[in-house]
């Protein structure tokens, strides 16, 4: 099976020896009572696309969260290029968000009020771009995701599939080194899921943007190039090391096991098709 | 490894593995195990154990007479476990269909491992293994389909096969979130 050629020519971040662009080290954060995480360190090279996996509950939206410098860990560090962002002002990370970090949630939060062109260009005139400059570059960037034409209109008019688009041009006008994208394809079905994302990671390739993708959805996570899996709040694999760890406490989340109703059928009676092997002999 | 090869050899060392028994009995513990599985002959379980003790993976431990015959009883070796060890280490190929053996490998897992201690042990730590193999190979099918040359007939021969590897790693996912009511039907 062939494999494209453009992949085969591209650096591949995952085995590079380039240093972390954001690390995380130990991150401990609990909502009330009940942990969120459990000490988890990961390192994003620049450019690295990685997914984020795991279980509801298991931590993957408060790491995105501690990643991006919206939330505070209780403990542990977080550093952007040499920086702990965990020690800076709200009003400083504010900035970095602004201008280092792109955000993606799963419903592009479109501003409906303002068209497509300048919910697209809001970031940069957030940061003082001038009207006409933010739009042209708004438009580029438009026209970069298939969607140029829709700059005038307003979101409202939009398919969910043109929407997240536009989301991802927002997110990613001000050519942030790192963007942080939640369950960005879980409003949209698969065809207009596997657009959005294969045009996002070409994108975020071309640019050198390193992307988190947070899902549960196995599909979604082939599109990153590794994967961090959670369990529980802590990282059973990272991808780097040779194999997983086991993780702590498997089946100790809430809506595991016992009680649960058997949705998937009898995997046993799959076994019956197992064919030629030496039982035949 | 073949993924067809839910070898009977290694689901027999298994069942050793959690204790030594006579062959009537593991062809009953192979039963009460696997249900829904092919029915194993009593013909097979001693010509599979004649095979594993010739090659010094079981051995006889004694006779013993219940309601009738003499009847050996095998035992597990140390060569056995190492064998069964390595069985359980390996991945299976991440192809469409594999969850026979998938769980044919979860289950002598957790007879093997009666105490996994905290981070859940052998069963855990081959489903995720195998979860990252299967992730690996969705990855490559993802790399396929969204070559900018792919023809569709690509893309849906890689659609197919994605949606069957993702069919296998849900069902990994839900299997570790099941494992301790697995393990306590496999280890009462």
């Amino acid at each position: 099976m062939k494999r494209t050629a453009a992949d085969a020519a591209t650096h591949d971040p995952a085995t590079s020896n380039a240093p972390a662009v954001l690390t995380a080290t130990d991150l401990v954060r609990s909502f009330g009572k009940t942990p969120a995480l459990r000490g988890v360190s990961c390192a994003i090279r620049p450019g690295e696309i990685v997914a984020i996996t795991g279980p509801s509950g298991s931590g993957k939206s408060t790491l995105l969260l501690c990643l991006a410098g919206v939330l505070q860990p209780d403990a542990g560090s977080v550093t952007f290029d040499g920086r702990r962002i965990d020690r800076l002002t709200e009003r400083e990370r504010s900035r970095l968000r602004r201008t280092e970090f792109g955000v993606l949630f799963q419903f592009g939060q479109l501003v409906s009020e303002l068209t497509v062109g300048e919910n697209v260009a809001l970031p940069l005139l957030l940061s003082g771009a001038r009207r006409k400059a933010a739009l042209r570059t708004a438009a580029d960037w438009l026209d970069r995701f298939g969607v140029a034409e829709l700059a005038d209109r307003h979101p409202g008019e939009l398919s969910g599939g043109q929407q997240q688009r536009a989301a991802v041009a927002r997110a990613l006008v001000t050519e942030p080194r790192v963007l942080f994208a939640d369950e960005p394809t879980g409003a949209l079905d698969s065809l207009a899921g596997e657009q959005l994302l294969t045009q996002l990671t070409r994108v975020a390739k071309e640019n050198g943007t390193a992307v988190l993708i947070v899902t549960h959805e196995a599909q979604v996570a082939a599109y990153a190039q590794r994967e961090i899996a959670l369990w529980d709040g802590s990282v059973v694999d990272d991808g780097l090391t040779d194999a997983p760890t086991a993780g702590a406490r498997p089946g100790s989340r809430l809506h595991a096991d016992a009680d649960e109703p058997d949705t998937v059928g009898d995997p046993v009676a799959t076994f019956e098709d197992t064919g030629s092997d030496e039982r035949e002999g | 490894m073949n993924s067809c090869a839910v070898s009977t050899p290694q689901v027999l060392l298994a069942l050793l593995a959690a204790g030594a028994r006579h062959g009537y009995d593991l062809k009953r513990a192979y039963d009460a195990r696997f249900p829904k599985a092919r029915p194993l002959a009593y013909g097979q379980v001693y010509a599979t154990l004649e095979r594993l003790t010739r090659d010094g993976l079981a051995q006889s431990a004694g006779t013993e007479r219940v309601d009738g015959p003499d009847r050996t009883v095998f035992a597990i070796t140390d060569a056995g476990r190492s064998s069964l060890r390595d069985w359980l280490d390996a991945v299976e190929p991440p192809a469409p269909h594999v969850t026979n053996a998938l769980f044919t490998k979860v289950v002598a897992a957790l007879l093997v491992d009666e105490a996994p201690g905290a981070e859940g042990g052998l069963a855990v730590a081959y489903l995720r293994s195998q979860r990252r193999a299967h992730l690996t190979r969705m990855r490559d099918f993802t790399a396929v389909k969204t070559a900018e040359d792919a023809s569709v007939g690509e893309v849906l021969a890689a659609d197919y096969a994605l949606a069957h590897l993702d069919a296998d790693l849900r069902w990994i996912d839900l299997t570790l979130s099941r494992m301790s009511a697995l393990r306590r039907e496999v280890q009462p």
